[in-house]
């Protein structure tokens, strides 16, 4: 993968190796800042212009025993000249802060790899809590990877002679230091770094002192020291032109939430019951005060979905946020919701389960407690994005399908989504849906106000209280058809019931058609999934047909109801391929509904799929087709 | 001679719906209806202004029978759902129906958090001390040892005692009325109404079928002056048909003592609603029939800011400061690079 080579200025000759994507992952105890060295290094690569995909990876204890292997958090950066869509399957430079860390991560480092390991942390009882006996930096095991032993400690302390923090304190900067030494290895700018620094400790200055001087030195080790001989630059990635920001899956549902609340012309009403991975979400929205937001801090995921349902009753563009097991108690709500007809968004950031589970990671496991998880028949339109960006439209689509079909609708992003960051190119105002809202101001029959007399699309008037002449009464008890009074009557039961399931089948009609990646009149397979598989499937796709494989890819972003002509589109391919983080609960909707036969392609160890996972299968089944 | 306008004055009819009531015949939820129908009129609020939520239960079909919005949510969760409602539009005038097992049972935590939160809402409580709907089971508020279809040997549950939770939960209006007492139950409605933050009643009902005369004590004509204490503020706290009882503290414990002789009523405990700590009202919430006269009437009005003022507060003082939110503003924010 490298290209050209050219010296640098500088007094030393160091060459400068040019890279058309590097992966690099920063490894080490929690209370490490691995988290926001792989932020800093994010933003950094992405304000300089080169595609960006990250994948941050920490444990569920916020403070897990110092050193110990549970304790280990990591952030993996995949930075590309061109258009990348996944954090890398191997990393090509491990930055490990402690034995922990390189115990744990280096199965997935790429033989002849950079190994950056701070080497003061590698003493007696940190080996012995990682699992070492003997040194690994001393006993040869690492010979197969570019080892580079460096003393964070000493260096850190050292640049900052003088400083009137105390050592801990200046401990603390240590990953500001690998930092540094990073930055100069891949020749990134500090301006941002800095500049964050100032922003971040203004009010501390010693503070801001000793962690730039901490990423200074790091810098400077790197152009100084006699070991390093060459470093590598990415040059920028051909992207579509536009302003942009760097953006996580969590952060996009926010902006996506509070945006389609100003096209409809609405404020926000956010209730939610704090749990990861979703909570990022609340803290969000309850920054955007000027934008109207109003987040409410429930006592429970019941008492969230059910003050979501009020406040959808009172007229607000209402929303919950919550994983897999708030879901689980929203379950009755979200049936008060379809029977209300009133629409709201439920989000669901999946984690790894079944109950806590694996709080931290990711996994794609809440499909069928999406669309079938509730008690009697109960439609619910279920909808997915499939990158972090890809959030934000998402959310606005949940919107626009809840207010044209008066429908509570669920959104199921990832751990791996709402963690994940990628560049996002701001939107101009004139490229976004338009929504709209209509109240009812007068009764729409001789009859007075009929609260479930319905329009073309099922969708029945959403009259809020505060109206003259509109009073009505609505509930979690069957409806008579129209008038809404309740109705124990046998037939209008089967009636509603088929009305309501009529109502939510019918928003196929306002889906797109199947974007097929491939050959869209079909072929020997087709690999389709869901959410945010995406890259994972469409990369290791694009690299089976480069190698004269005649595989395609589809992925949903509909779930329920599917899009119109997907049941046309599976039949044109002899086989079909379905990649997810569960133990196949798309593969089991797609052969009830179509009766095609799906073959599942499991994955559920709390982390994504690798490119070469979903390309290895491929070119297995390919394989045996070839002797067909 | 002016010519003035007025607004057609609304009566109790105006707030009757058009459907059938299904309750028993003779259970005490006709004569909350009733009432609540009455003291809305005289409120001052546009009929279209009212939102009745309630949970799941015999009490909770109330919404269907009052024609202003409602909402049948589901058990347990009214309070939930009103918060949802009065956060988004303070300007409601917004009830919550419930019963002692909606509020207290399966709906205790929603219960506990509205009321602290002191939303500006009106909870009225239904304690017919049984699950009617269900027919018949025990419920939070049934005596111990109770006999019931799912306690033939009696219940081995300890009672919760509805307002001293409110209390607990740091109420800022806890007041108690009963189904057959008409007058007093209008005049607990109307302060109910005027109290500004969450305003808790409980009503005693009668459930005429699963329960029947669990309040007599206090609702039958020879027994209930005996037996009840009505609450005045500033007023000393006596009882009795010929009201020559009253209530004096003993150390931090109430003791009944006969008016008369040494005992003058300066002697006796005084009742103020508006002191600042709980106190009074708690010891007064722990009062129960048989050791005691059971105190009716408003236990405890403070104030304190109501939780949905405070959100606007935060929402207003946030536009403010940083002027209306825009979508460019929104998107343009923090780091941001440009691609040519
Ligand atoms: C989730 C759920 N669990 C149980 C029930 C059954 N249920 C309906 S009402 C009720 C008890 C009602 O008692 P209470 O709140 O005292 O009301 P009452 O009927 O006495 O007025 C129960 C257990 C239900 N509707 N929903
Ligand atoms: S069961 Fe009891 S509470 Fe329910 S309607 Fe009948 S009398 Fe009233
Ligand atoms: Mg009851």
């Amino acid at each position: 993968m490298s290209t050209a080579t050219a010296p640098t200025s500088g007094a030393r000759n160091i060459k400068t190796v040019q890279l058309d994507e590097i992966v690099i992952r920063f490894v080490g105890d929690s209370g490490d800042g691995m988290q926001l060295a792989g932020t800093q290094m994010t933003n950094t690569t992405a304000v300089f212009g080169n595609d960006v995909v990250t994948l941050p990876d920490f444990p569920a204890e916020i403070r897990a025993p110092a050193g110990s292997l549970a304790g280990v958090s990591g952030f993996q950066i995949n930075l590309s000249s061109h258009d990348i869509r996944t954090p890398g399957d191997q990393v090509n430079c491990l930055v490990a802060m402690n034995p922990a860390g390189l115990k744990a991560n280096l199965a997935d480092l790429e033989p002849g790899g950079i190994l950056l390991v701070n080497e003061d942390a590698f003493g007696k009882v940190n080996l012995q809590k990682a699992g070492y006996e003997v040194n690994p930096l001393e006993d040869g095991s690492l010979a197969g990877f570019r080892l580079f032993k460096v003393p964070l400690d000493k260096l850190t302390t050292e640049g900052n002679k003088g400083s009137a923090l105390t050592a801990r304190a200046l401990g603390r900067c240590r990953n500001f230091t690998a930092l540094g030494l990073v930055y100069w290895m891949f020749n990134r700018s500090l301006n941002e770094t800095l500049r964050w620094i100032d922003a971040k400790f203004g009010k501390k200055p010693e503070v801001a002192q000793a962690n730039a001087n901490a990423l200074k030195t790091g810098y400077y080790f790197g152009e100084t020291c006699e070991t390093f001989v060459e470093n590598y630059q990415v040059p920028k990635a051909r992207i579509a032109p536009g302003r942009y920001r760097k953006l996580t899956g969590n952060e996009a549902v926010a902006l996506g939430l509070v945006t389609a609340a100003k096209l409809a012309g609405k404020e926000l009403f956010y209730g939610s019951y704090p749990i990861t991975p979703a909570s990022d979400i609340l803290h969000q929205l309850s920054i955007y005060k000027n934008y109207g937001v109003r987040t409410f801090q429930a006592e429970d995921e019941i008492a969230a979905m059910t003050s979501v349902i009020g406040a959808a009753f009172a007229g607000a563009l209402a929303v919950t946020g919550t994983s897999g097991p708030g879901v689980a108690l929203k379950a009755e709500g979200i049936g008060l919701a379809v029977c209300t007809e009133l629409p709201m968004v439920i989000v669901n950031v999946q984690r790894g389960g079944p109950s806590t589970g694996l709080p931290t990671k990711t996994e794609q496991a809440d499909l069928l407690q999406a669309v079938c998880g509730r008690n009697g028949e109960c439609p619910v339109p279920v909808i997915a994005p499939c990158t972090p960006g890809d959030c934000f439209n998402m959310a606005i689509e949940a919107f626009r399908i809840a207010l044209e079909y008066m429908t509570p609708v669920m959104l199921l992003s990832d751990g791996y989504l709402a963690n994940g960051a990628e560049p996002w190119m701001l939107p101009s105002e004139a490229s976004l849906p338009k929504l709209r809202v209509q109240h009812p101001t007068a009764p729409n029959s001789d009859g007075g106000f009929m609260p479930y007399l319905r329009d073309a699309k099922l969708a029945r008037p959403w009259a809020v209280p505060g109206t003259p002449g509109l009073e009505h009464r609505i509930g979690g008890l069957e409806k008579e058809d129209v008038s809404g009074n309740v109705s124990y009557d046998p037939l209008n039961h089967e009636h509603m019931i088929k009305t309501r399931a009529a109502k939510v089948a019918g928003i196929a009609k306002s889906l797109p058609k199947v974007e097929i990646n491939g050959s869209p009149t079909g072929g020997d397979l087709l690999v389709i999934g869901w959410g945010s598989t995406y890259g994972a499937i469409n990369t290791a796709v694009e690299r089976c047909r480069r190698n004269g494989m005649d595989v395609s890819s589809v992925h949903l972003r509909y779930l329920f109801p599917f899009q119109q002509d997907l049941g046309d589109v599976l039949k044109r391919f002899k086989r079909v391929l379905c990649p997810e983080m569960n133990l196949g609960q798309l593969s089991k909707l797609l052969r009830a509904t179509y009766l095609v036969d799906v073959m599942s392609l499991p994955k559920v160890q709390g982390k994504p799929f690798m490119v070469r996972d979903i390309a290895g299968a491929i070119e297995a089944l390919m394989k045996g087709n070839n002797g067909r | 001679m002016s010519n003035n306008v007025t607004m057609p004055q609304l009566t109790a009819k105006d707030f009757a719906s058009d459907q059938d009531i299904r309750w028993c015949p003779g259970c005490g939820d006709y004569s909350i209806l009733a009432q609540v129908k009455k003291v809305l009129p005289t409120l001052g609020i546009p009929r279209e202004k009212f939102v009745f939520v309630s949970g799941i239960g015999c009490s909770s079909r109330f919404p269907y029978y009052v024609n202003t919005f409602g909402f049948h949510s589901i058990h347990g969760r009214a309070p939930a759902v009103a918060s949802g409602v009065k956060i988004v539009r303070p300007d409601l005038s917004v009830w919550v129906i419930t019963g002692d097992g909606d509020a207290l049972s399966i709906g205790g935590n929603h219960l506990l958090h509205a009321i602290r939160r002191n939303l500006d809402i009106k909870i009225i409580l239904f304690n017919n001390r049984i699950y009617g709907l269900t027919k018949g089971q025990y419920s939070p508020t049934s005596e111990f040892g109770k006999k019931t279809k799912s306690t033939p040997m009696g219940s081995v549950d300890f009672p919760l005692h509805p307002l001293s939770v409110a209390i607990g939960a740091e109420a800022t209006f806890v007041a108690r009325s009963l189904d057959v007492n008409t007058k007093h139950l209008e005049e607990v409605l109307v302060r109910a109404a005027g109290h500004k933050g969450t305003a808790f009643v409980e009503v005693y009902q009668n459930c005429n079928i699963f329960n029947d005369l669990a309040f007599e004590y206090v609702a039958g004509k020879d027994t209930r002056d005996d037996h009840m204490l009505a609450l005045e503020h500033g007023k000393p706290l006596i009882f009795g048909k010929n009201r020559d009882r009253g209530i004096r503290l003993s150390g931090t414990t109430p003791e009944i003592v006969q008016l008369g002789g040494d005992v003058k009523e300066d002697d006796l405990l005084f009742h103020d609603e508006k002191a600042n700590e709980p106190t009074l009202a708690y010891l007064l919430s722990r009062m129960h029939h048989p050791d005691f006269p059971e105190p009716m009437g408003v236990f405890r009005a403070v104030q304190r800011p109501t939780y949905e003022a405070l959100v606007n507060q935060q929402i207003g003082a946030a536009r403010a400061q940083q002027g209306e939110g825009t979508l460019e503003a929104l998107f343009d924010d923090g780091e941001t690079w440009v691609v040519n």
